[in-house]
C-alpha cells in the first residue's frame, strides 16, 4: 500500500535520503519503547518532503535518524549516497526552537557552520569579516532581516529568530535540509509569510528537504510530497505527491483542491489511528 | 535608556553611596549619643584616624594577605576548573564524584588550619592553603553544572554538522559555562580572604589576620577595626574587579535575562 516501502536504494540512484528498514528502539525487553517501527522511505535529489503525523508517531525520529543524531537499532541510513554513522551528516537543520547561541550576534550565529564544515572551516579566520560575512548579510536579506546581523539573539522577536535559524541552517549549502517543525511556535500570519521564505529559498537552491510538521495546511503549501505517518508506534502510512504549481501563495490554500487533499490526508490520519493500524496494513 | 547624571543607574549608584555614607554616620552617632567605650566599639572617625596613622606600618601586612590570597584563589580556580570540567564531563562522572565533594565542603574549614600547621608549620603555606581548599568547591560545583546543563538542541545543531567533541566544548559548553564560572568566582574570592585570614589569626607572623589578632590581645580595637576596614575593601575591591570582567565577558547572559531564552 505505500511505494516506498518497496524502495530500494539501488533503484534510486539520484536519493538524497534513504531510510532502509529502519527502526528505533529505546530500553530493553519488558521496557522498550518503539520509537519508530521498521520503516522505509526515500528522497530524491531535490525533493521537498513533508511528514506529517500525531505528536509521538516518530517523525522527529525520522529526522534525527537522516541528521546522524540518533543511531538506527535495526536497517540503514544513507545520506547523499553514504550511510551514515552518528554525526557526520553535514546536513542543515532547524528546530521549533531558533537554539540561537545566546553569546554571539545574530551574524555570528549564522556562520557557526562555515566554522565547522569543511572545506569552509579552514579558511574560516581569514573570510570571517570578508566572503562569509557577506554571504551571511544577502542570507540575511532573503529572509528580511536586512540589518539584523549585529543585535544579538534576545533583542529578535519570536518569528524574526526563525528566520535567522534558517539562514544559519542553509549558509554553507547543504544539500540535505532537514526541518523539525521550525514554525510551530510561531503565531498563524509570521509562519505563513515563513512559508513563503522558505519555498523562495528551496526554489533558488533546491535541496533535499525533509519537514516534519503536524500541520496539513503547511505540508500541502511547501511540499512536493507529504509522508503521513500513523500514532505511535509510527509507520507511514500515505506518501502522496503534490503537484500544484509553484510558487505556492496562501490564498492559493483555500482553493477546493487545495481544501480536498487536506481532507484526504486528514482521513488518512484519523482512519489509520491506534485501531485500524493492523486492518488497513493488511 | 537615558544615560544622563539623573539616569535610573546614576540615580542607584547615589543611593548606593548615600546608604553607605549613612551607616557610618548613624554608627558615629551611635557611639557619641549612647557614648560607647572606645574598647567597646570605636568611632568610624578614630578607626579612620588609625588606619591613617598606622597604614605605612600595615602596609606589608595588606600586601601579604593580598598575595597570601591571590595565590590559593589562583590556584583554587585552576584546580577548580579542571575538576570542574572534569565531572561535568559526563553524568556518571558527575554523580559519582558529587557525594565525595559535597563530604569535603561541609568540612568546616577551620578545622583544617591545624593539619596544615601540622604538616607546614605556621606562616604563609597554611594560609594560602587554606584559602586554596576553602574557595575549590564553588568552582568545582558551578563548572561542573555550567557544562552538564548545555541545550542538547545547541548541541544536536553543531552535531549535524559533524561537529567533533572538541568544537562542540569550544563552541557550544564553554562560552554557556561561562556564567557560572563567573557566578563562581565571585563567591570563591570573598571565600579565599575568609581562608587567609583564618589561618593567618590562627598561625602566622604576618598578615592582617595577624595583626588584628595582635592587636586585640593589647586591647587595640581601633586597630582591630581598622584590619576589618581594610578586609572589606579589599573584598570589595577584587568582587568589583570580577563583576567587571563577567560583565565584559558574559555580559549576554544578564542582559537577556529579561527575555525569554530557552
Amino acid at each position: 500500500m505505500n511505494a516506498a516501502a518497496q524502495t530500494r536504494p539501488g533503484r534510486f540512484d539520484n536519493a538524497a535520503i534513504v531510510l532502509e528498514d529502519t527502526a528505533v528502539t529505546y530500553g530493553h525487553g519488558a521496557h522498550a519503547t518503539h520509537a519508530l517501527t521498521t520503516t522505509s522511505l526515500s528522497l530524491r535529489d531535490g525533493e521537498f518532503v513533508a511528514l506529517v503525523g500525531p505528536s509521538g508517531c516518530g517523525k522527529s525520529t525520522i529526522l534525527k535518524l537522516a541528521a546522524g543524531l540518533l543511531p538506527a537499532s535495526e536497517g540503514y541510513v544513507f545520506v547523499g549516497g553514504r550511510e551514515i554513522s552518528a554525526r557526520a551528516a553535514r546536513v542543515g537543520i532547524a528546530f521549533q526552537n531558533a537554539t540561537m547561541l545566546p553569546w554571539l550576534s545574530v551574524r555570528d550565529n549564522i556562520m557557526l557552520p562555515l566554522k565547522i564544515v569543511s572545506p569552509f572551516k579552514g579558511d574560516y579566520r581569514a573570510k570571517k569579516n570578508g566572503d562569509y560575512r557577506a554571504r551571511a548579510d544577502a542570507l540575511l536579506a532573503q529572509v528580511g532581516l536586512t540589518g539584523f546581523g549585529d543585535k544579538f539573539p534576545w533583542q529578535l522577536s519570536g518569528g524574526m529568530l526563525q528566520r535567522a535559524s534558517l539562514c544559519r541552517a542553509l549558509i554553507h549549502e547543504p544539500r540535505v535540509l532537514l526541518l523539525d517543525e521550525p514554525f510551530g511556535a510561531l503565531d498563524q500570519f509570521t509562519r505563513e509569510e515563513l512559508w513563503g521564505i522558505l519555498q523562495n529559498l528551496w526554489m533558488d537552491k533546491k535541496p533535499t528537504v525533509l519537514l516534519v510538521t503536524h500541520d496539513l495546511r503547511e505540508a500541502a503549501y511547501l511540499a512536493s510530497r507529504i509522508c503521513i505517518m500513523s500514532p505511535r508506534p509510527g509507520r507511514i502510512v500515505e506518501d502522496r505527491a503534490v503537484e500544484f504549481a509553484r510558487p505556492r501563495t496562501v490564498d492559493r490554500t483555500y482553493d477546493n483542491d487545495f481544501v480536498e487533499l487536506m481532507q484526504s490526508l486528514r482521513a488518512k490520519i484519523t482512519h489509520d489511528g491506534p485501531n485500524a493500524v493492523g486492518s488497513t496494513a493488511a | 535608556m537615558k544615560t544622563t547624571l539623573f539616569g535610573p543607574r546614576a540615580r542607584q549608584r547615589a543611593a548606593s553611596l548615600a546608604f553607605i555614607v549613612g551607616f557610618f554616620l548613624l554608627w558615629e552617632a551611635a557611639c557619641v549619643v549612647f557614648s560607647i567605650s572606645p574598647f567597646v566599639l570605636p568611632r568610624p572617625s578614630a578607626v579612620l584616624v588609625t588606619l591613617v596613622e598606622r597604614f605605612p606600618a600595615l602596609m606589608p601586612h595588606i600586601i601579604q594577605t593580598l598575595m597570601t590570597t591571590m595565590v590559593g584563589f589562583a590556584a583554587g580556580v585552576l584546580t577548580g576548573v579542571i575538576l570542574g570540567a572534569v565531572v561535568g564531563s559526563s553524568r556518571i562522572a558527575y554523580d559519582t564524584a558529587y557525594p565525595l565533594l559535597v563530604g569535603f565542603s561541609s568540612i568546616p574549614k577551620v578545622a583544617v588550619v591545624p593539619i596544615f600547621v601540622l604538616w607546614f608549620g605556621s606562616g604563609t603555606v597554611p594560609a594560602i592553603l587554606t584559602s586554596y581548599v576553602i574557595c575549590i568547591f564553588p568552582i568545582v560545583v558551578n563548572v561542573a553544572t555550567g557544562l552538564a546543563t548545555t541545550s542538547p538542541e545547541q548541541q544536536d545543531v553543531l552535531k549535524a554538522l559533524g561537529a567533533s567533541r572538541r568544537e562542540i566544548l569550544f563552541n557550544i559548553s564553554l562560552p554557556s559555562a561561562m556564567p557560572y564560572l563567573f557566578a563562581a568566582l565571585k563567591v570563591a574570592i570573598t571565600l579565599a580572604f575568609v581562608g587567609t585570614v583564618l589561618s593567618e589569626t590562627v598561625a602566622a607572623n604576618r598578615g592582617i589576620g595577624n595583626v588584628m589578632m595582635i592587636a586585640t590581645s593589647n586591647f587595640d580595637v581601633p586597630l582591630v577595626f581598622a584590619g576589618l576596614f581594610l578586609l572589606a575593601v579589599m573584598g570589595v575591591v577584587l568582587y568589583g574587579l570580577f563583576s567587571l570582567l563577567e560583565r565584559r565577558i558574559c555580559g549576554w547572559a544578564s542582559r537577556g535575562a529579561d527575555t525569554p531564552l530557552a
